[in-house]
């Protein structure tokens, strides 16, 4: 074919380049949706609860992924390092990703119960008093921050609406959900942990007495205590269809 | 796209800019949390200026509706300058965090986190998209020999495009972001660009309608793809559901390894097709016309051209290597990366091949110096790049800072050097002047960037294939011999030095603004005779006939 026709005719040139741009997209990205095989078969994973949304929404705000990994690869010394390599359903109900590219500090993903709360709230108050040669910017303002969650039914109903499993009665509950969180021992908490199993009740900021409100620091702390504790990789079979 | 002329021409856009305003100060008011408000007012502000300065312009024209449609692009050729520092700044404003935590104050607003984004963001899109807007307005009417269509579409483009950066880099430092690399900006501000860039491809697909040159120049395809490609990529990747349509959150449309897969379909490609094929654009203009010589090879171009666009979208996955993502994916994205390497030295031989016949001017003239090296760095990145996309190289590599040494081996050296290039050129042919201020002070940048750049990433290298080797080294026992603080300690002293080469290279920005303004307020040039001819505008030059690249 004579390359004039492109050259001469610029809807043709359009139309030429797009068809050829797009081809790559198509075949990598669209069988992601439709091959049962992209995302294993695991027990265990459930939709963040809210006061674990509210600190992930918190993580995606400073911008920890910048810094951050949540994503083991299959590889000898980081499965020593940080425990089983991530799997795709572990990040299935994550709007956005926050897999990382730079490790400018260590992998999160399964940082959960790795350190106690009380390590994370000075952590973030000034890493240095923890880690002294740590290059992290300090945080000191979340904890000093009061939780808002005025929206975070509305957040739930959103993700709802794409695709992630919150039930309504999960969607109705977000605001009793999150503030019971950090009340242990009530009826409310027993409520949340039948909703999210696993989820973690106590005051993740270490505040005391009567009547206290979530925090930044709660939710944050929160969020990471959760991370990767999930799936119980002693019933994880990774033959047959989970074969990677 | 049509010549819209007199008060009924201005109709459409008056009401344009009139529904803006209103959306800006609903916005302003009704926003359900303090970023959004802000955000809305600055739109709202900026479209109430746009509807005052549309409407005291009715009927008469700010420029004569024949020759070239030059206002826009000295604007944008201005902000790439301007943002271009800004940009430089940050970085290394972040690279003096990493060696030096206590600067990030621990405030939000001036936190690691935050800051990268506004790093990343103006210097690929607020730099390097004015460069390429500038050029490419530039470019295209040159070489079709055609006026950019429309009175106010070229300059909505150029000012929408700067209402862009500020939305979205004031909004990273108030915490609002959709938390994808380099797709940080939340869904009002993805609409309003949509928005900008569909008018951006109109105007440029305008006066390639309007041509009248037979053919369309291969700079022109370069630059056409990458508006196209960019189009596709930012809607697609940018696909969320705002949490409420008066609020600034937004939830991604993918989760998890689909997003994974489509960030970096969009990541990469980003690279390909903005940092890349916009500025393969430049040098296919830029280096024959400061050389004076033609293009070494059309045949080249033309398979430069077509296997290097449908090469590149294919790369994605080799930044998810040995992740959840599927092997299948993963493989693929290895395979074109590696075949990605051929098309672009392909393209870096016909660039630099151009020189032939004029390698003298490598010693004499600093402009086209720039513009060659940038051609070589594109070569070496484009070596290192399908290497690092190896898998095994990859396990290495990933996470650590040699990939951020060969981001901006590309960046500095590449993109960079070309886009100070250009607007050396662009400067006195924009402006009408006899050449630049000053050719010694554009030496004085040459070299303060080639040693900023030097010392940057062979500094990463060092630190990326240290940290790299730490991570996976083992005691004699069998067990993990360092901890993961000591990988990090060990990478002070590269940081320090990364971080001194970040200000050479700042400081070479900084003489650049210098010698632009000195330029552009018509200050006799120090040392006209020291420039070639080509130096100067075209319609200054004794005794050349300003003729079309081909």
């Amino acid at each position: 074919m004579n390359h004039a026709v492109f050259e001469k005719n610029s809807l043709i040139l359009l139309i030429g380049a797009l068809i050829v741009v797009s081809i790559g997209g198509i075949v990598e990205i669209a069988p992601l949706f439709m091959l049962q095989s992209t995302i294993e078969k695991v027990e265990g994973m459930r939709p963040y609860s809210p006061l674990e949304l509210a600190g992930r929404d918190i993580y995606v705000r400073e911008g920890c992924y910048n810094c951050h990994s949540q994503m083991i690869r299959s590889l000898r010394d980081e499965i020593e390092r940080y425990g089983h390599y991530s799997l795709a359903a572990e990040s299935m109900y994550d709007h956005p990703f926050q897999w990382g590219s730079k490790r400018n500090g260590p992998d999160l993903a399964r940082v959960g119960g790795k350190y106690s709360d009380a390590w994370h709230v000075e952590h973030m108050r000034d890493p240095r008093a923890v880690v002294p040669a740590s290059i992290m910017p300090g945080y000191p303002f979340l904890e000093k921050t009061p939780l808002n969650y005025d929206n975070i039914g509305a957040r739930m109903k959103t993700l709802q609406e794409i695709g992630v499993p919150y039930t309504d009665e999960m969607v109705t509950n977000a605001k009793a959900d999150l503030s019971a969180q950090i009340s242990p021992d009530t009826d409310s908490a027993k409520a949340l942990v039948q909703r999210y199993p696993k989820a973690q009740v106590r005051r993740f900021d270490g505040q005391v007495g009567d009547n206290v409100q979530p925090t930044e620091l709660d939710a944050v702390v929160a969020y990471l205590q959760m991370l990767g504790t999930l799936v119980d990789f002693t019933k994880f079979d990774a033959s047959g269809q989970n074969l990677r | 796209m049509t010549e819209t002329t007199g008060r009924m021409g201005n109709i459409p856009v008056l009401a344009s800019a009139l529904l803006f305003t209103t959306i800006g100060l609903i916005l302003a008011i009704a926003g359900t949390d303090g970023g959004m408000r802000l955000h809305g007012l600055i739109f709202g502000l900026a479209s109430a200026a746009a509807l005052f300065v549309i409407a005291s312009r009715p009927a008469e024209r700010t420029e004569k509706p024949s020759g070239y449609f030059d206002g826009p692009i000295r604007v944008a050729t201005i902000a790439c300058v301007f943002w271009g520092i800004v940009g430089f700044l940050v970085g290394d404003v972040l690279a003096w965090q990493l060696a030096f935590p206590a600067l990030n104050l621990d405030l939000p607003w001036t936190n690691f986190g935050r800051l990268r984004p506004v790093h990343t963001s103006a210097v690929i899109f607020a730099f390097g998209g004015n460069a390429l807007i500038a050029t490419s307005l530039y470019v295209v009417q040159r070489t079709c020999r055609a006026r950019l269509p429309g009175r106010w579409a070229p300059w909505f483009v150029v000012w929408g495009y700067q209402l862009f950066i500020v939305i979205a880099a004031s909004g990273y430092v108030l915490g609002i972001t959709q938390g994808k690399e380099y797709a940080e900006p939340e869904w009002y501000a993805d609409l309003w660009l949509t928005i900008v860039w569909v008018v951006y491809l109109l105007v440029f697909l305008g006066t390639l309608r309007k041509r009248e040159e037979p053919h369309i120049y291969v700079a022109n395809w370069f630059y056409l793809a990458f508006i196209v490609t960019i189009a596709m990529l930012h809607i697609v990747n940018n696909l969320s559901l705002p949490v409420s349509w008066l609020g600034s959150e937004s939830y991604p449309l993918f989760p998890g390894v689909q997003g994974a897969m489509t960030q970096w379909w969009y990541g990469h490609n980003a690279v390909g097709f903005l940092l890349t094929a916009g500025f393969l654009g430049i040098m296919y203009y830029f280096i024959p016309k400061r050389a004076e010589r033609p293009i070494y090879s059309y045949r080249l171009s033309i398979v430069h051209f077509w296997s290097l666009i449908f090469l590149y979208i294919w790369a994605g996955p080799h930044h998810l290597h040995y992740t959840a993502l599927p092997e299948w994916a993963q493989t693929l994205g290895m395979t074109f990366s590696i075949m990605l390497w051929m098309p672009s030295w392909g393209g870096m031989i016909n660039g630099l091949m151009t020189l032939s016949g004029a390698w003298d001017r490598l010693r004499t003239d600093a402009v086209i110096r720039l513009l060659v090296v940038s051609v070589a760095f594109y070569g070496m990145s484009t070596f290192e790049g399908p290497l690092m996309s190896i898998k095994a190289v990859n396990s290495l590599s990933h996470y650590t800072d040699w990939t951020i040494g060969h981001v901006h081996s590309g960046a500095l050296g590449w993109v960079g050097m070309i886009s100070f290039g250009a607007v050396y050129c662009m400067v006195p042919w924009l402006w009408k002047r006899e050449g630049l201020y000053s050719m010694r002070l554009v030496e004085w940048h040459f070299w303060l960037a080639m040693i900023g750049i030097v010392l940057y990433i062979s500094s990463m290298w060092v630190a990326g294939i240290t940290q790299g080797l730490m991570w996976r080294a083992y005691d004699h026992l069998g067990f993990l011999k360092y901890s993961f603080i000591e990988t990090v300690e060990a990478l002070h002293w590269p940081y320090v030095i990364r971080a001194t080469g970040g200000v050479l290279f700042l400081l070479g920005g900084l003489i650049m603004a210098y010698n632009v303004w000195r330029t552009i307020r018509g200050d006799q040039p120090v040392d006209v005779k020291d420039q070639p001819k080509v130096a100067a505008a075209p319609e200054l030059r004794p005794g050349v006939v300003a003729a079309p690249a081909e």
